[in-house]
């Protein structure tokens, strides 16, 4: 019973990391309806990022990715508009700017082996080796503070969505862009802005990344499958739902790999998302 | 006509190739070349769901593994009847297996194609990119399932001790190549039949605009169905041997990402509209590949071909295939008579501005 | 009285909260020649959607030729005889004028006529359906190359190459001009002789009124006439909704 509690509890800490994993998916293919599968790349970039400053400088692998932020800003920025030149405009089919996207992420992998290799890579932070107590429960803080400063980082950008003029203009712009035009808004920038976004939060999901667990460079196929299932089971653009999907997966991820082993763990998240699209494309909290 | 000319052609070229392979005494070009071979099949096989209807497939190492794990288990089988037959069955069963590798191409197709079915029943319903994602999502789950999958080795993997030499033919790997140069030929034969065919009119209209199509009539959902069934029951096929040919099969390798890379790499630079496409693109990656393991490693060519990926797909989307396409309008002309230009166009099934 | 092909009973659709169509009741006799009409936004379109199978309606339902419809794939409507054409023009891009006609003589009309056409008289009826419309010289043209006023054409030769019972002709004269639109209207008549029944929904009054024997308003997802046309445009509600603009 301890087991099963504990189980849970890591689930739900999983759950809020993963949170933070996703929210670039919610934004890039929720909103914008770009499937980005190159998401996951991004994040480990991330996590190597955060690695070479700790190792060299020993500076906090959070802080480091705070700092980076401006950077994959730029980078997602960058990556928006050839993708907009180059397929958005043309009308191309969906299936060039999957290859577009399937294709950065294969470089970024193979080029991140070329020049870190295959082996494990791990950060050094004060809180990494510690646990709290209470009880039987245990809080690893490694796996805690990335958990809640996930949520922290998703509340504010949902105040942002819902708050601010450009945050409730890249709602409006995935849902009528001539609405959008009329309103003296750039629907090109308005897109611009959400996918350097998403790539920004990638930077900090790879820093949450290599504090929970040692990083290298194919890790990154590992969370397709949790990023998609988890945004789908969110309802795509809801950013509450994406919090209790993940949490949901987490859970199930734990017990299973609690209880029948570790090596089950990456199918439940993709066989999640394979029953999610087969019988409730429409997520739980359904559009 | 056209079709006796491309069999009689491609006849002609392999039994070159491999007399050629035969002179030389060297049995390298065997091998490199059943690896080209093989992405032969896996491209044009890809490109059947992916540049036909427009779904695209991240799971071909899937629908590969699949094939060839089809043929670890009925060679482990094989090898072992009576640990897993009763006695009654057993003497049956020592007439049968182990079976040979044609036969394990059919039976590995089978399976695959029957996977590709199940997912596409799971997904057609929704738009391609949730079929993308799928797909994905099916190359991870059946890793997983083998990973756990003692009889077929598991994560240690499995030993194919394969026969040193065939009658009739010599070494076994001319025996492979041999019949991954007929399994080429098969897959490019049915892909030029799709595209003559009604069958390659409705992929064209699915890829098009599939609520235009439904309302002329298509049944879309059932046609992709069809495709998804045809192009995974050829990467089957093109995985069942491959155990034979590595002697020894670990997940990792058999679901590796060079498929999948590979598979989409090859269609979309040699161009998605016609069966040349996928052949140029194989012949030509597939020689590079060869060239860069042999003198680089093999992680800076999957470099070089994630790079061309990206780079054709945003500079020359309609890729090799499209670029001379738009050679060959240049010369055709608008009353119908038949140039040098326009005969290669029609030769090689490429359509007026097909794209 | 002729025999009824088309019912629609109590059809409904809504969008998230927005009700685009409440409750529509609309019976089409074989033989008619209907006119829809309405404000932009009023729901023909998601009429029509909904009809031929393109979007599934909520409630109600759709009987087309003693057959409930409901449920019904778009294809599987196309091949019992509803046949539609788009309001914005959708030709396959990649395919050329020919075989842009071509795709409903290879997919429908032989659950229509019982067999396959061989490729002599699939080319022949592409022939003759471009003739129809006057796109005969730009047979192998691609639908780029097309003007807007010739994709429209397109649109509603290769509707009716699916040798429909019923043809649901969706703004089909948008842009033409005046000789144009009449030969549209001419063309739908004569269809009409041969045996289709014709369903138009269009802004042109002229054309409607030449055209319809019987005339249908809908205003915000709501039907609010339903007989013959001069009764109908003389209808108070129906000037205030939509002529009198």
């Amino acid at each position: 019973m301890e087991l099963l509690i504990n189980a849970i509890i890591a689930g739900l800490l999983l759950g809020g990391f993963y949170a933070a994993v996703t929210v670039g998916i919610s934004i890039s293919f929720g909103i914008l309806d770009i499937v980005n599968i190159a998401h996951p790349a991004f994040i480990i970039l991330g996590s190597y990022i955060a690695y070479i400053v700790n190792q060299t400088l020993g500076v906090d692998p959070i802080l480091t990715a705070v700092i980076a932020l401006p950077a994959f800003y730029a980078l997602g920025a960058m990556i928006y508009q050839v993708y907009y030149a180059s397929f958005e405009k043309r009308g191309q089919d969906a299936l060039r700017g999957l290859a577009f996207f399937f294709g950065l992420l294969f470089v970024t992998e193979v080029m991140l082996i070329l020049v870190f290799g295959v082996d494990y890579r791990y950060v050094q932070a004060g809180y990494i080796d510690k646990t709290l107590r209470f009880g039987f429960v245990d809080l690893p803080l490694r796996m805690l503070v990335p958990c809640v400063l996930s949520l922290g980082m998703l509340a504010m950008l949902q105040l942002y969505l819902s708050r601010t003029f450009t945050g409730r203009a890249i709602m409006a712009v995935s849902q009528d862009q001539g609405a959008l035009q009329l309103m003296a808004a750039d629907p090109i920038k308005i897109k611009r802005i959400a996918f350097a976004m998403s790539i920004a939060t990638a930077s900090i999901a790879g820093s949450f990344l290599i504090v929970i667990q040692p990083v290298e460079p194919s890790v990154g196929r590992e969370y397709i499958g949790r990023v998609f299932a988890i945004c789908v089971l969110g309802g795509l653009q809801s950013l509450p739902g994406t919090v209790i999907a993940a949490m949901l997966l987490g859970i199930v991820e734990s017990i299973t790999a609690t209880f029948y082993g570790p090596s089950w763990a990456p199918a439940v998240a993709f066989g999640f998302l394979l029953l999610t699209l087969a019988f409730r494309p429409a997520g739980l909290l359904g559009r | 006509m056209r079709s006796f000319f491309f069999y009689l052609g491609s006849l002609l070229v392999g039994a070159a190739f491999f007399a050629f392979a035969r002179w030389l005494g060297n049995d390298y070009l065997f091998f490199a070349g059943y690896t080209v071979l093989q992405f032969i099949v896996l491209a044009t096989a890809w490109n059947i769901l992916g540049g036909y209807c427009g779904y695209v497939n991240f799971g071909s190492a899937a629908f590969f593994a699949v094939g060839s794990y089809s043929s670890v288990a009925l060679h482990k089988l094989g090898m072992n009847v009576d640990r897993y037959f009763p006695e009654s069955l057993a003497g049956i069963a020592k007439l049968i297996l182990p079976l040979n590798v044609p036969t394990l191409i059919i039976i590995g197709g089978i399976v695959s194609g029957l996977i590709g079915l199940g997912t596409g029943y799971l997904t057609l319903r929704l738009r391609g990119a949730f079929f993308a994602i799928a797909t994905l999502a099916l190359a991870v789950v059946l890793q997983t399932l083998i990973v756990n999958w003692d009889f077929v080795g598991g994560s240690r993997g499995a030993y194919i001790i394969r026969p040193a030499e065939v009658p009739f033919i010599g070494h076994y790997i001319q025996y492979l190549f041999l019949i991954m140069l007929v399994l080429s030929v098969v897959a490019i034969a049915v892909a030029r039949i799709i595209e003559q065919s009604r069958l390659g009119y409705g992929f064209a209209t699915i890829r098009d605009d599939e609520l235009a199509a439904e309302a002329c009539g298509v049944p879309t959902l059932k046609l992709k169905l069809v495709a998804t069934t045809i192009s995974g029951a050829l990467m089957g096929m093109a995985g069942a041997p491959f155990p034979y040919y590595i002697g020894y099969l670990e997940p990792s390798s058999a679901f590796g990402l060079a498929y999948a890379v590979n598979s989409i790499a090859m269609p979309m630079i040699g161009g998605t509209t016609s069966w040349v496409g996928p052949l140029v693109g194989a012949l030509l990656l597939g020689i590079i590949q060869q060239v860069a393991t042999v003198t680089i490693s093999s992680a800076v060519n999957l470099l070089i071909v994630g790079l061309l990926l990206v780079g054709f797909v945003i500079v020359a989307p309609k890729g090799i295939v499209g670029l001379v396409q738009d050679y060959m309008r240049g010369g055709a002309r608008t009353d119908g008579t038949k140039t040098w230009r326009s005969r290669f166009a029609i030769f090689a099934n490429m359509r007026p501005g097909a794209r | 009285m002729a025999a009824s092909l088309l019912q629609v009973e109590n059809v409904g659709k809504r969008f998230g909260g927005f009700v685009a169509l409440d409750g529509i009741n609309l019976e089409v006799a074989q033989g008619e020649r209907v006119g829809l009409i309405g404000p932009n936004g009023s729901g023909k379109s998601t009429l029509v959607n909904c009809m031929c199978g393109t979007l599934q309606n909520e409630t109600g339902t759709v009987q087309f030729d003693g057959h409930a419809m409901n449920g019904l794939a778009a294809h599987q409507r196309t091949h019992r005889g509803m046949a539609r054409s788009f309001q914005l023009p959708r030709p396959f891009p990649t395919l050329s004028v020919a075989e842009n006609l071509r795709i409903p003589l290879l997919f429908t009309a032989h659950t229509r006529s019982g067999r396959h056409l061989t490729q002599a008289e699939s080319e022949d009826r592409c022939q003759e359906l471009a003739g129809l419309v006057g796109l005969a010289p730009k047979l192998h043209r691609l639908p780029r190359d097309l003007t807007q006023v010739e994709m429209r054409k397109l649109e509603l030769a290769r509707a009716i190459a699916a040798d429909p019972k019923l043809l649901i002709a969706d703004e089909s004269m948008a842009g033409l001009s005046q000789s144009e639109v009449g030969d549209i209207v001419e063309l739908l008549i004569k269809l009409n002789e041969r045996g289709i029944t014709i369903i138009m929904i269009e802004h042109i009054m002229r054309a409607v009124m030449a055209f319809s024997q019987r005339l249908v308003v809908l205003v915000s997802g709501k039907k609010i006439a339903d007989g013959k046309p001069d009764d109908v445009v003389n209808n108070p509600e129906v000037i205030g909704a939509y002529l009198g603009q």
